[in-house]
């Protein structure tokens, strides 16, 4: 049994990683910290039920997602459903390659990865489904495993799987606009 | 007579490109197996194309994770820290 006492110095190393899970969730500062706060209470009052030896930082995010889940998810008229279109493998890098094919920028493929700022990048993360996010999120962001984000979001692997290579399409897709921008700014100069 | 044990992925068939294509994001993911991984590490060793897709896409990747890190605030930090305490003295005066 976990020791009470414990709790604060072992489940706050992963506070800096849960809220940023939260605020891609709930892309709104004021619940992501409500959310947040939730989080950890349900977790100190769970926190006699958390096997030792097991992973907490898997553990504080599946009680992270049930609550997201039972109390903001519920706040929308209906889930998202949306799906997104399927742009196959490599979306990105292919874009950038056409770009400097066409001789609209050169060198695309350095400059592209330090040409997005931070509030792009979330964002077009935050502008994928849900259920694509969240599985991006998990993986390409917390580094958890496949079996892991399973456990997390209660879904089979399968699952899990194509989540993952939809989303990864659906953000590259994203990401491939802003290069876009760019290279015509660039080639109007 | 000899059978040359060849490596099932021959770096210089193309089907080998979109296998290591396929696999790509479950090979930066560190999800595949073994046998798996050793079988693409041996295409990238002998196909520039694919090293090069590989670093783009690994770059990216990290590019994604490093700029969605987010600090809780201070004061939330704060507040949680009190709240926990709040309950583990109601919990321990309460046993």
């Amino acid at each position: 049994m976990a020791d009470p006492k414990r709790f604060s110095e072992d489940a706050m190393v992963h506070a800096d990683s849960l809220y940023a899970a939260a605020l891609r969730m709930t892309r709104n500062r004021s619940d992501a910290e409500d959310l947040l706060q939730e989080t950890y209470l349900k977790a100190f009052r769970a926190y006699d039920r958390f096997q030792e030896g097991t992973y907490l930082k898997a553990w504080l995010y599946r009680i992270l997602t049930n609550t997201y889940i039972n109390s903001y998810r519920a706040k929308k008229r209906r889930p998202e459903e949306t799906d997104v279109e399927d742009v196959g493998e490599l979306y990105l890098y292919r874009q950038i390659n056409a770009l400097e094919r066409s001789g609209m920028a050169r060198s695309a493929e350095d400059v592209a990865l330090d040409l997005f700022t931070d509030d792009q990048i979330k964002e077009a993360l935050e502008s994928l489904p849900e259920n694509y996010r969240y599985a991006v999120l998990l993986a390409d962001v917390e580094g958890f495993s496949y079996k892991e984000i399973a456990e997390i979001t209660d879904v089979p692997i399968g699952t899990v799987m194509s989540r993952l290579s939809r989303g990864r399409a659906a953000l590259q897709k994203s990401l491939a606009g802003y290069v876009q921008e760019w290279a015509l700014v660039k080639a109007e100069k | 007579m000899t059978e040359q044990k060849m490596p099932s992925m021959d770096p210089f068939d193309r089907s080998a490109c979109e296998e290591t294509i396929h696999e790509l994001y479950h090979f930066l993911a560190g999800e595949l197996t073994d046998a798996k991984r050793k079988e693409i590490e041996f295409h990238l060793d002998h196909c520039g194309p694919c090293v090069d897709i590989v670093s783009f896409e690994s770059d990216l990747r990290r590019v994604i994770a490093d700029r969605c890190r987010e600090q809780v605030p201070k004061g939330l930090r704060d507040k949680i820290a009190q709240l926990i305490d709040h309950e583990l003295d109601a919990s321990e005066s309460g046993a």
